[in-house]
């Protein structure tokens, strides 16, 4: 892990080692995404009192879309609105393709134990769903092998546990997008049961990742339809 | 975007990418190209008087339709709501006349009658000319209506009365068109009508009495209301006055947010993001020429003043912040606290890390931030937010150290400082 780490810094230039003064500011996104870094890093990291998901890898329209949320006040979370308050969607935009384009190994999965009915539980409803819940599989809209799907459906392989729970916490109680009208993941989220979370939750953060996102014509035009206001337009704007 | 539906949909969804791609450029260019085709001359200077206005900036909601307010803006009085200015009919201003708004900006006067809150600058608006608003005025008239109906303004008892609203302004507001100096040229009186009027410089670069009244019209500076920010004396050697500077490197600073030695930061990057970036080559010289001549007579009078010689104790507690500062902030601001040119600010010698007030620079190592995104300067470096990763104490550590370091002195700053210096940023 500590390998990663420094390879890590070793492409986003974090490390100074020598303290010296710096003469020469590398023309490099990497230079310019320094302010996201000492967060964002290689794994997803724990802070003092925020949990930093990584960012890496993931599809650069997801990555554009939650920086705009954060900055135009649709997706709450002060600190990245204030950072990103003064920037261009043009500026975004390269930061997502910058974000997205690197590829870095990913840690090795979570080991919690689980229940044979509990991973049954979850397997259903990752590649079955339950329509008669309105419930659609999760691999209909995140791909196949649950890497996501370009350009703005991220994966679910390869995060921890408890981000996964906090997050469908969040499209539960409105706590992820605010003021717009209820999208698609938020009446999903509100039919799972508590059990259901946990296991879903529990399953995915097991997983190894292999494979990459699944191109968008994958996508039922059904689920384009009730997603439409999250993977297409303006991130969810109005 | 409902254009959108109107794609077949065997087509779209197999160059959905690509698709989407075009969907932010059109986006994007939409911007650029809002409201064309066939503006009149009046109303094209009116589009550009609004953004040099900033208009957009309060009547605009975070994420919102430009122009259709419904902004908090928190004061100590109460909580204002910004009104909707496209000319919808039942929610905007469709149903206002020239003179309506004319009355609104010069005489701070609603087309009712009723009195209006100082926090929109009537203040400072009431020194436009008649033509410069009735140039807006025909601007927002030609946006599109968006029906838009925003909350009431909440406002504390007793300033929610007309009748004290009445007195304020009795004792605060001079009513008149700026007048021009005539001892002075065109260029430096182009530049006092924009800052003293549409600029409303004078907004924030304040220091307000406790019924919210500018102390004085010399952009004394001041915290700024309702937000965690210190707005730096402009006629101040020791804060931001310019009268040194070349105006080259202050036009720099207002249309691009960076030089070679300044970074604007909180509430003034995002002026410079939404209006000083668009000043025409004309009216950017007018201001900074303007700004200039407020210190140019205190040219090389800076600071006598002597500090004590560094107790052994006080060495040591700036050398905990220094250790910080090597793991921190040194991979960018460098060893001697000079930084980079136009990338990262040079710390040692810099009047915001030294001014009095070490709010800014608390709020700087707190919350980070890039400089605004603008047209020369597209894609700035930035600066990470430190309370992620760093506890109060350590903040108020590394703050003292740099504004104790390479020849700066300054104040010491306490973990209670930096605890205040949180929040309070406007929505």
């Amino acid at each position: 892990m500590r390998f990663i780490l420094l390879l890590f810094f070793c492409i986003t230039g974090v490390a100074n080692v020598n303290g010296s003064t710096p003469t020469e500011v590398p023309d490099t996104m990497a230079e310019r995404v320094k302010a996201c870094t000492i967060c964002h890093s290689a794994e997803d990291k724990v802070g003092r009192d925020a949990y930093y998901p990584r960012i890496a890898g993931k599809p650069q329209g997801y990555l554009f879309n939650q920086m705009r949320n954060f900055r135009d006040g649709r997706r709450y979370y002060p600190p990245m609105a204030i950072l990103l308050e003064n920037m261009s969607d043009e500026y975004l935009l390269e930061i997502a393709q910058y974000f997205s384009s690197l590829q870095l190994p990913y840690p090795d999965p979570e080991r919690i134990q689980m229940q044979p009915e509990e991973i049954k539980l979850a397997e259903h409803l990752i590649y079955s769903g339950y329509p008669e819940r309105d419930i659609p599989a999760c691999s209909a809209c995140h791909g196949d092998v649950l890497m996501g799907v370009e350009p703005a459906i991220p994966g679910l392989i390869g995060l921890p546990r408890a981000y996964i729970t906090a997050q469908l916490g969040g499209w539960r109680n409105g706590g992820i997008m605010r003021g717009g009208k209820p999208d698609c993941m938020s009446a999903i989220a509100k039919q799972l049961t508590e059990d259901e979370v946990n296991a879903v939750a529990k399953w995915l953060a097991n997983q190894s990742v292999s494979g990459k996102p699944s191109s968008f014509d994958v996508l039922s035009s059904e689920l384009i339809d009730r997603c439409s206001r999250t993977i297409l337009e303006n991130g969810g704007a109005e | 975007m409902k254009h959108l539906a109107i794609i077949p949909r065997v087509s779209w969804w197999k160059n959905i990418t690509l698709l989407w791609m075009c969907m932010i450029l059109q986006a994007m260019a939409a911007e650029i190209t809002a409201g064309e085709p066939k503006r009149s001359d009046e109303v094209n200077y009116g589009a550009y008087l609004t953004r040099i206005g900033n208009c957009m900036g309060c009547h605009t909601a975070k994420g919102g339709v430009p122009f259709t307010g419904g902004r908090r803006l928190s004061t100590s009085f109460g909580v204002f709501i910004t009104p909707n200015l496209t000319p919808d009919k039942e929610t905007g201003i469709g149903r206002w006349t020239q003179q309506d708004f004319w009355q609104a900006l010069h005489q701070g006067k609603s087309r009712d009658g009723r009195l209006l809150y100082p926090a929109f600058p009537y203040t400072e608006y009431t020194k436009v000319t008649r033509q410069d608003i009735d140039a807006i005025f025909a601007y927002l008239q030609s946006l599109a209506p968006v029906p838009q109906s925003n909350p009431p303004h909440d406002i504390f008892f007793p300033y929610n009365s007309q009748s004290l609203l009445a007195v304020w302004r009795a004792l605060y507001f001079k009513e008149g068109v700026y007048e021009p100096d005539q001892s002075k040229n065109q260029t430096w009186n182009r530049g006092a009508y924009l800052v003293q009027g549409l600029g409303h410089c004078n907004a924030c670069h304040t220091t307000r009495n406790i019924l919210g009244a500018s102390q004085d019209e010399a952009l004394m500076g001041g915290q700024i209301m309702g937000m965690n920010w210190y707005a730096p004396s402009l006629s101040s050697h020791l804060e931001a006055g310019s009268g040194d500077w070349e105006i080259d490197e202050i036009v720099a600073l207002l249309t691009t947010g960076v030089t070679k030695r300044a970074v604007t930061s909180g509430p003034m990057a995002t002026v410079v993001r939404q209006s000083l970036q668009y000043l025409s080559q004309e009216d950017g010289l007018a201001m900074a020429t303007y700004l200039k001549s407020l210190t140019e007579n205190e040219a090389g009078k800076l600071s006598g003043v002597k500090f004590s010689v560094m107790s052994g104790s006080l060495r040591k507690h700036l050398d905990l912040g220094g250790q910080l500062y090597q793991e921190y902030c040194q991979a960018c601001h460098g060893a001697d606290g000079k930084g980079v040119p136009g990338i990262y600010p040079a710390l040692a010698g810099n009047r915001g890390v030294i001014m009095d007030s070490p709010l800014n620079t608390i709020r700087s190592v707190l919350n980070g931030g890039y400089p605004p995104t603008t047209a020369d300067n597209p894609r700035p470096y930035g600066m990470p937010p430190f309370q992620q990763i760093l506890r109060n104490e350590e903040v108020a550590l590394v703050v003292s150290y740099i504004r104790n370091a390479w020849g700066n002195r300054a104040s010491l700053v306490r973990a209670l400082d930096v605890d205040r210096s949180k929040g309070g940023n406007d929505q």
